[in-house]
């Protein structure tokens, strides 16, 4: 007997799905396991099942919550709501309606489970190994970090999903990157990512699914992994995988929608086995040292247009698009970016916003304060984090700081919500998208790490963690 | 359901830049909304308006030779970021039935294609002589996937079977998807463990 072909991780979980197999003339139907809702992508969907007469096929599997357009200041009434704007209150509203009419579960505001969509799948534990998972959202690649197959999708999916939880999708190319260890002190995991975009490109892995591996990544916990996933879709790719391991599986035990007893001793066993075969063959491969890298930050528009802390920000004249980039960030070319004077310091969104983000920035912080002329706001990515950093006094320590501690949400990383930064105003921020314009009108992104941006904070300039390590 | 779409003639307008990103396209502060209409007007808003909201004389689509322009020519990697779906909605709304790059985004390209936004990618030096000729007359015939050019030139452009039978025939995806419920149902029924 021929032995069975070698498989990738991700292969693996894709031919687990294939609900109706993909032929020349049609794509796959794919089954999806976990539906992740919110309420800026889902509202012109539930529109298209009323029209149709449609029920939510399987509510069960579907997850809601609200987080890219509520206030991070507490809500106990409407106008409370309002101060993230109209807009942005009837699109909440209308998520309440949405899940009231169909039957789903809400996160809502008075639920203590409420959180971003990325940050509550996997702390409830409906994120598990081997699932595929969706959301009207391109950060769902976040959960890539378990070894699901997880992406975002558009919203006339969204409603495909609600309808008949599949969706029509051709097989996507696979590259494998593998980080090498260990990384040096004050690197993290959010350095490791934007050294792989810079490397890769923005468009290095459009049409490919991304699966991380090397010692540098099994080194990393969960929250780290989430944090590399998190951004594969900044270099183009819709998904990022990890294969599961001790610490996947530790991560999950006991959590409230992972299996219980028999199953969670089967779910296990099946878990075990999400790995690539050692002689699977990826479409692409690539590698990075990661003993070699240094703390990273953005100068420029997309995430891509990144460098060492120390090193020199590039020549605006290879390229028109880097040209208007330097242009935007008023950042001079030849020089590093440690000079250049800090207004706004965000920490948060679905990239860094975990209990482990919250303890790096604050262990900077400690016994020291926001410099002058600074604003610094702390958003944790659910209240779930916001118990446990209050429980560990972390909340304390920004406070006194002098840095905004707020309820959950996307917050700053993308200004829906009413909190963005100023016009012209230089933002470190720990999110993930330094696109012209994404904090706020005219407003200029520096991406880094929490430690970064806590350095960058209490100095009041682009400053390398390490000098406080 | 889907509009039905088999041929553009239209004159180009040029965005050359590399990496245009759904932020750009349409900025989150207009995703508010809970309906598909109407984003044409803030369609590229912060490019096209100043902070007072005048248009900008410098930016293409404020320019006389851009009106009635269906074919948007873009840089490299046309679409990247957001899932946002308001992108291709802004893009029909304002008038841009179809638009040409030598690479497009994934998640831009499928929310297209389910909205009768056509996406074409073409081979670098076809990119290079769209980029270089704002305004030249393009015919693109969706049946055969070909794009004449200004030059008289025609190419045929790669496309997903099944995306351009949903094109040409309008065809509703989610009809076809509830189509396979027996099929959905066994796999739900067969699987060795459910999520």
């Amino acid at each position: 007997m021929r032995a069975a072909e070698p498989r990738t991780l991700f292969h693996k979980v894709w031919s687990e799905h294939i609900v109706s197999a993909e032929t020349g003339e049609t794509p796959a139907v794919l089954y999806v396991d976990l539906h992740l809702i919110h309420e800026v992508t889902t509202p012109q969907a539930f529109a298209v099942l009323r029209e149709l007469g449609l029920p939510v096929r399987r509510p069960d599997l579907t997850l809601a919550t609200m987080d890219h357009s509520t206030p991070t200041t507490p809500v106990r009434t409407l106008a409370d709501l309002r101060v993230a704007g109209e807009g942005a209150a009837r699109q909440v509203e209308k998520m309440q309606d949405n899940c009231r009419e169909f039957g789903i579960e809400l996160f809502g505001f008075d639920s203590p489970h409420r959180g971003i969509v990325h940050v509550i799948g996997p702390e409830l534990g409906a994120t598990q190994p081997g699932k595929t998972i969706v959301c009207g959202d391109s950060h769902t690649s976040t959960h890539g970090a378990f070894g699901a197959l997880a992406f975002g999708i558009g919203t006339t999916e969204v409603g495909h999903v609600l309808a008949t939880q599949c969706l029509l999708q051709r097989r996507p190319k696979t590259l494998a990157i593998d980080i090498s260890g260990p990384l040096r002190p004050g690197v993290t995991a959010k350095d490791v990512i934007l050294a792989t975009i810079a490397r890769i490109g923005v468009d290095g892995g459009t049409g490919h699914v991304i699966e991380y591996r090397g010692d540098a990544i099994a080194a990393m916990d969960m929250e780290a992994r989430m944090t590399v996933c998190n951004m594969s879709i900044e270099a183009g790719a819709r998904a990022g995988m990890i294969a599961p391991d001790d610490k996947t599986v530790a991560y999950l035990f006991g959590r409230p929608r992972a299996p219980k007893g028999r199953e969670w001793d089967q779910a296990v066993l099946r878990w075990r086995a999400l790995r690539s075969d050692p002689d699977a063959r990826f479409d692409k491969e690539c590698s990075l040292r990661g003993d070699s890298l240094q703390p990273m930050v953005t100068f420029g528009t997309n995430p891509g247009m990144a460098v060492a802390i120390n090193d020199p920000v590039p020549d605006g004249d290879s390229s028109p698009a880097l040209r208007k980039a330097l242009d935007y960030m008023k950042v001079p070319p030849g020089k590093p970016l440690t000079e250049t004077p800090v207004d706004v310091v965000f920490v948060g969104s679905c990239t860094n916003s975990r209990l482990s983000d919250l303890k790096q920035a604050a262990d900077i912080l400690r016994g020291r304060t926001v410099a002058s002329g600074v604003t610094m706001l702390v958003v944790p990515g659910s209240q779930q984090v916001k118990r446990e950093a209050e429980a560990l006094g972390l909340h304390e320590i920004f406070k006194a700081a002098g840095a905004e501690w707020r309820e959950s949400g996307c917050s700053m990383c993308l200004g829906m919500n009413g909190d963005t930064v100023p016009q012209g105003k230089l933002c470190v921020s720990t999110s993930n998208r330094n696109f012209e314009g994404r904090q706020g009108i005219g407003a200029r992104t520096v991406l880094a790490s929490p430690m970064t941006a806590a350095a960058s904070a209490v100095r009041g300039r682009v400053t390398d963690p390490r000098e406080f390590l | 359901m889907m509009r039905t779409i088999t041929r553009i003639e239209s004159r180009t307008v040029v965005l050359p830049l590399a990496d245009i990103d759904t932020d750009q396209i349409i900025p989150a502060r207009f995703l508010t909304t809970t309906s598909r209409e109407g984003l044409g007007k803030h369609l590229f808003h912060d490019w096209r308006y100043d902070e007072r909201g005048s248009p900008r004389p410098g930016f293409i689509l404020n320019a006389e030779t851009a009106a009635d322009c269906r074919v948007l020519v873009a840089g490299r990697n046309f679409g990247c970021g957001s899932s946002r779906e308001h992108a291709p909605w802004a893009l029909l709304d304002y008038g841009i039935a179809a638009v040409i790059s030598s690479e497009i985004a994934d998640i831009f390209r499928s929310n297209s294609l389910k909205n009768g936004l056509l996406p074409i990618t073409v081979d670098e030096a076809s990119h290079r002589w769209l980029l270089e000729n704002p305004g030249t007359a393009v015919t693109i015939d969706v049946v055969s996937s070909t794009l004449t050019l200004g030059n008289g030139m025609t190419l045929t452009y790669p496309i997903d079977a099944f995306a351009r039978y949903c094109l040409v025939e309008g065809l509703d995806q989610l009809g076809f998807l509830r189509r396979h419920e027996d099929a959905i149902l066994r796999f739900e029924e067969s699987r060795p463990w459910t999520p």
